[in-house]
């Protein structure tokens, strides 16, 4: 198995030419969650003409809404959520200028086209593994829609977070072709 | 007659509710170390070992298994010589509840009005399912149940002429469909027969058999051999980016139905089945 790439947001459309589906990488950095009800506010605020309270030029999303952070800990266990409830708002993100998201599960026809027309890429974690990933993150703070509680937008700074490109620019998909490639035909 | 004060029920399910988001049962541990081995996908062994090292810091650091620590199923054996004291045992039940997911720091999500959508904020009312049996104990079970397994789970009401067969296909296109989103490799509960109602229920109690524990009918047990096979044989693999272990184990349950009836509940769970019990 290939070594994983490491990769530092802010992403560029450089960095993202050089992901195909299947590759496992480590993000270290900056990210920023967001799950149904930041994605239509901000979806909202886009319809009206109005900025975003947070910039999403070549930033990646992550969906996730942890368990509360006990005391002494930065967060609790905060691995991926699903990610096709937020298919219906993704392309108009994308239209932003952000350039990856983090998730699981199958994303929609028009989210994957919006992947290759803006050049961004689709990420799988480790459904499940949210005590795992929750040592990943170094620090947490909320910077948009606090009133959300654990659905508001937080900026993660996290080391080595583990994920697999799932969808590339180039029309590559891990959830296919993986599949294909194991699938026993009768 | 045997009394039982519900202040021992709550504190009972405030445990239950807090070891299962933590601390794996040592037959999922045993279940997801035979995958790892059994799985030719590197990839997929290395989601497996990453699942392990999950399942150890969650019982180590108490942190939940998954963020999604779901909303509480209980399922209640309630002893027909057994007399209740100190208050009502649903209330008893649900104040276990909200007390586990305060003191355990689990995450709230439950929404009351399922349309309005206010998080009621303390992961109540959880769904009981009750059962009143010989003797004097009572048997409090805690399943916290996900939503990404939730979701893909569904029941579909079989013309008897489709028999096994049609029964067959639809598990396994429940499961093809679902794909990466249940979290796999899952276990798959399946309830089959009485009426619709009752083939969910029992696709929900089939969950929490120990995995890898033998259907005693030898026939279901076949099918249940049968259909792990069919599953395993999609491709999807642990958390559905290829590989040969897409199901850990399928459970089935069945009850005599009605001569026009076959109806076929598919129950999704992922791979950490978390679920604590309790005999009081």
């Amino acid at each position: 198995m290939l070594e994983p790439v490491r990769i530092t947001p802010p992403l560029t459309g450089e960095a993202v030419s050089g992901l195909r589906a299947g590759m496992r990488v480590l993000i270290s950095g900056k990210l920023l969650t967001a799950r149904d009800a930041a994605h239509k506010k901000m979806v909202a605020l886009l319809e009206k003409g109005e900025e975003l309270p947070v910039s999403l030029t070549d930033q990646i999303i992550y969906y996730v809404g942890p368990s509360p952070a006990p005391p002494g800990r930065v967060i609790g266990a905060c691995g991926p959520t699903t990610s096709g409830r937020m298919d219906v708002y993704t392309p108009a993100l994308l239209a932003q200028g952000l350039r990856g998201m983090i998730g699981k599960g199958f994303r929609s026809p028009e989210v994957l086209q919006a992947l290759q027309a803006h050049h961004a890429v689709y990420f799988g974690a480790v459904g499940g593994a949210g005590a795992l990933l929750s040592k990943c993150v170094q620090s947490a703070r909320v910077v948009a829609y606090p009133e959300l509680g654990p659905e508001a937008v937080y900026e993660l700074t996290v080391s080595d977070f583990p994920a697999v490109v799932i969808n590339d620019i180039y029309g590559g998909d891990l959830y296919r072709d993986g599949r294909r490639q194991y699938a026993v035909h009768k | 007659m045997r009394t039982l004060d519900c202040q021992i029920v709550t504190e009972v399910t405030s445990r239950l509710c807090r070891e299962a988001n933590f601390v794996l049962e040592p037959d999922v541990i045993s279940a997801l170390g035979k995958a790892r081995d059994d799985e030719i996908s590197t990839t997929g062994k290395d989601i497996l070992e990453k699942l392990h090292e999950n399942a150890a810091i969650a019982a180590r650091d108490r942190i939940p298994i998954c963020q999604d620590t779901g909303i509480a199923v209980v399922f209640v054996e309630v002893g027909q010589e057994l007399r209740l004291t100190g208050g009502s045992l649903e209330e008893a039940i649900t104040a276990g509840v909200r007390d586990g997911y305060a003191r355990g720091f689990l995450r709230k999500s439950v929404v009351g009005d399922p349309l309005v959508r206010k998080n009621t904020g303390d992961n109540t009312p959880p769904v009981i399912h009750w059962r009143l049996v010989p003797g004097d104990r009572l048997k409090i079970s805690v399943l916290p149940k996900g939503a990404g397994s939730e979701n893909m789970s569904a029941l579909k009401m079989l013309k008897p002429a489709e028999g096994l067969e049609g029964a067959k296909q639809f598990i396994l296109d429940t499961v093809s469909a679902a794909g990466p989103n249940p979290c796999p490799p899952l276990v798959v509960g399946v309830g089959i027969g009485g009426t619709m109602e009752k083939a969910a229920l029992l696709a929900k109690e089939a969950l929490l058999r120990p995995v890898g524990a033998k259907n005693p009918d030898p026939e279901l047990a076949a099918l249940e051999d049968a259909l792990v096979a069919s599953i395993n044989q999609l491709g999807i693999g642990p958390m559905g980016l290829g590989g040969r272990v897409t199901a850990l184990a399928v459970h089935v349950l069945v009850f005599p139905t009605h001569i026009a009836s076959l109806p076929v509940a598919v129950n999704l769970n992922c791979h950490a089945v978390r679920h604590k019990t309790a005999v009081l």
